[in-house]
């Protein structure tokens, strides 16, 4: 039996502001893990990846961010891609100015 | 302070419109991000977590009001209002756009400040004793020697693409406050019969791999200096690995082929190339050392210093603590603690620069030192202002007496930051300050170095911390080493591993668990952490750290 795989979404840097953005189903890029597309499929992950890699002008290093499958989408299972979700600890800089993430 | 020539200015301005123009051409599409990353490194520009980041080479750390009060320009014009200095005496600013970057490379360049090789396989900025031509115990100012360093290695094309990073420290004095055993090359300023030299360290570093540097020539004549160091360049150029990123450091090179080996290697190579430096370099050196010399001293009335001191707690609080010697009696030498309890160690607002520099521009000969435990420093302040200047400090919150003490903490920035981190290190630094003031034991605990690092990179130093402290990932969660007995001056030592790690709720916990076994153990108030350590070894702080392990052992 193939092992598990585990649910990811895409993400990368935003070329111009820097910041956390994530592929969304309808191939557009959001700031809100919420809105990301949830990969369940090995092959899919592996074309969203390579759509995400063909737009240098926007991303910079895409890459496959391991997620759970939470009740408002995705979730992070490892806290790095929490923090990233939020912003940093010691001000309320980052993701978590938007009243929508907080 | 060195003031830029027509032709510093000329190259930096074309330096900063050359990367104006790569930025252009990345956000067109005409660069790639594999071709422009080396590009936006050598200008200072990373992509974290949630930003990219600028950082500022503050070189040797010294700085002007007007450079001061340009940073907090930037800090507020084209980031969040506040900057992070670092323990290579660098700003980092932790939220600029890309399309930002050239306008705020141009606003440093009016003040003589740039971002160049403070990243990227180079010479990145040469830091230097952060008391320098103001220490009582120093035999020469060192500054001059490293603006010839500066001058020298930025831009010398040999050295753009060495192995690897490559960092320089020098220091004038006889307490090593720069950290000079732990760089590529550290340089100490000795006399012999008179004359001055340097004695010359080579191969230290931190990161994966921590080593003690170990001296190549026990005395180098100051005319030699720079043919010597591309001497040692050259042969770290050719010889150094490039087949392993992490074996690729200077320091590798030495541990491997020997210190003997390589110092033939470099006597030979510099005695092919020293008549090649026809003194050019010491005429240039004659041209800047001028620049760096010390005020014209004010004699103040002490009277106002010692009756606030004899009337004012707090402000004797403070001037027993963050006070040093000058080598003038009726001055003294501020340390500006930035890690008041609870805040980001090294962080300052726009606001509280601009009053370091008014401060400094007032009263203390417009002169500003960053040092690398991440504090600013006033190197010379006539006593007499003193209690005005901590007045104006307590109303800015700049005014924490705790330099030397437990919550005076290096941290890297760590997960909150750092693309490269494992865990965070900011929130252990601000609970531990915030848990030592709590119990209102810092100035009973005396002298302590806590450093935090967020990787195995060692950007905090942790090495070198009496206490040290490593953010690791342990399947999943965040997990904190402890490391004891480390020294970053003269008398310089790695810190042993003292066992397991503690999961970032029990390592607050741990840390005050060891500092009360310190307690106990010393045997009087003047014996500190690292002595204590020193004479009673790994063992009892051990026990305190692991008391299960003892009770299953009993
Ligand atoms: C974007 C953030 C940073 C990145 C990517 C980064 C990267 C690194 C890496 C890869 C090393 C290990 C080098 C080696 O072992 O060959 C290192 C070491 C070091 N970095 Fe950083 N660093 C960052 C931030 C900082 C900061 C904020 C400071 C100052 C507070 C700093 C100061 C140092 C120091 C002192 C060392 C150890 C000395 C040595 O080079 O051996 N770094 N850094
Ligand atoms: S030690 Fe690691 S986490 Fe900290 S700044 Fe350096 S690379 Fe980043």
């Amino acid at each position: 039996m193939p092992r598990a795989f585990t649910p990811k979404v895409v993400t990368a840097s935003d070329l111009l502001e820097g910041d956390v953005i994530y592929l969304t189903e309808s191939d557009d890029w959001t700031r809100e893990l919420s809105q990301a597309e949830l990969i369940t499929d090995e092959a899919h992950a592996q074309l969203r990846l390579l759509l995400a890699e063909q737009q240098p002008d926007i991303v910079v290093g895409p890459y496959l961010a391991d997620m759970a499958n939470g009740p408002d989408g995705p979730e992070p299972v490892h806290f790095r891609e929490a923090f990233r979700r939020k912003g940093p600890s010691n001000y309320a800089h980052g993701k978590q100015e938007l009243a929508s993430n907080v | 302070m060195y003031n830029y020539t027509e032709f510093d200015t000329a190259f930096l301005a074309e330096r900063n419109a050359q990367f104006r123009a790569q930025v252009e051409r990345r956000i067109a599409g005409h660069l790639t991000e594999d071709e422009f990353k080396p590009l936006r490194l050598m200008n200072g520009v990373y992509l974290q977590l949630h930003a990219y980041m600028l950082r500022v080479a503050i070189p040797y750390g010294t700085l002007n009001g007007a450079q001061m009060r340009q940073l907090a320009l930037l800090a507020e014009t084209w980031d969040k209002g506040y900057g992070h200095f670092t323990t290579r005496q660098n700003i980092q600013y932790n939220w600029p756009k890309l399309r930002d970057i050239p306008d705020m490379l141009d606003a440093l360049g009016e003040v003589g400040l740039h971002a160049i090789q403070t990243s990227g396989n180079t010479i990145r900025n040469v830091t230097a004793d952060h008391f320098a031509g103001a220490a009582q115990d120093e035999l020469a100012d060192p500054r001059p020697v490293a603006e010839l360093i500066r001058q020298w290695s930025t831009d010398h094309p040999e050295f753009q693409f060495l192995g690897r990073k490559f960092k320089i420290a020098i220091t004038g004095a006889e307490q090593d406050r720069a950290v000079t055993r732990a760089h590529d090359i550290g340089l100490r300023m000795v006399e012999r019969d008179g004359e001055i030299g340097f004695e010359v360290l080579v191969g230290g570093g931190l990161g994966r791999t921590p080593l003690i540097g170990k001296a190549i020539r026990d005395f180098l004549p100051k005319a030699d200096l720079l043919p010597y160091l591309e001497a040692v360049l050259s042969v770290y150029n050719l010889l150094g690995r490039r087949d392993n990123k992490y074996k690729a450091r200077i320091k590798i090179m030495v541990h491997e082929h020997g210190i003997d080996d390589i110092r033939d290697r470099v006597e030979e190579r510099f005695a092919a190339i020293r008549p090649s430096f026809s003194g050019i370099d010491q005429q240039l050196l004659a041209q800047i050392e001028p620049q760096f010399a010390a005020p014209d001293f004010l004699a103040t009335d002490l009277a106002a210093y010692d009756a606030t001191y004899k009337r004012d707690p707090l402000f004797r609080a403070w001037a027993d603590t963050n006070l040093t010697a000058h080598r003038r009696d009726d001055h003294a030498i501020v340390t500006i603690s930035l890690k008041a309890h609870g805040e980001t160690p090294g962080d300052a607002s726009a606001a509280q620069m601009r009053i370091m520099a008014d401060l400094a521009e007032r009263y203390a000969y417009n002169e500003l030192r960053i040092s690398h435990e991440q504090n600013v420093i006033l190197p010379h302040v006539p006593r007499g202002y003193l209690p005005e200047i901590h007045a104006q400090l307590r109303k800015a919150g700049l005014a924490t007496a705790n330099v030397g003490l437990i919550s005076d903490i290096i941290a890297c920035p760590g997960m909150d930051y750092c693309a490269l981190a494992t865990a965070r290190s900011i929130p252990i630094a601000q609970e531990i300050a915030t848990r030592f003031d709590d119990l209102k034991l810092e100035h009973e605990i005396g002298e302590l170095k806590i450093k935090i690092s967020g990787c195995i990179n060692a950007c905090g130093h942790h090495h070198v911390g009496h206490i040290g402290i490593l953010g690791l990932d342990r399947a999943g969660v965040e997990n904190y080493q402890i490391t004891l007995g480390g020294d970053g001056t003269e008398t310089a030592a790695i810190g042993e591993r003292a066992g397991p790690g503690f999961s970032a709720d029990e390592i607050i916990p741990a840390i005050e668990r060891l500092v009360l076994a310190y307690l106990d153990l010393r045997e009087d108030k003047s014996e500190t952490f690292l002595q204590t350590y020193r004479r009673t070894g790994l063992a009892p702080f051990k026990a305190a750290l692991y008391p299960e392990a003892k009770a299953h052992a009993a």
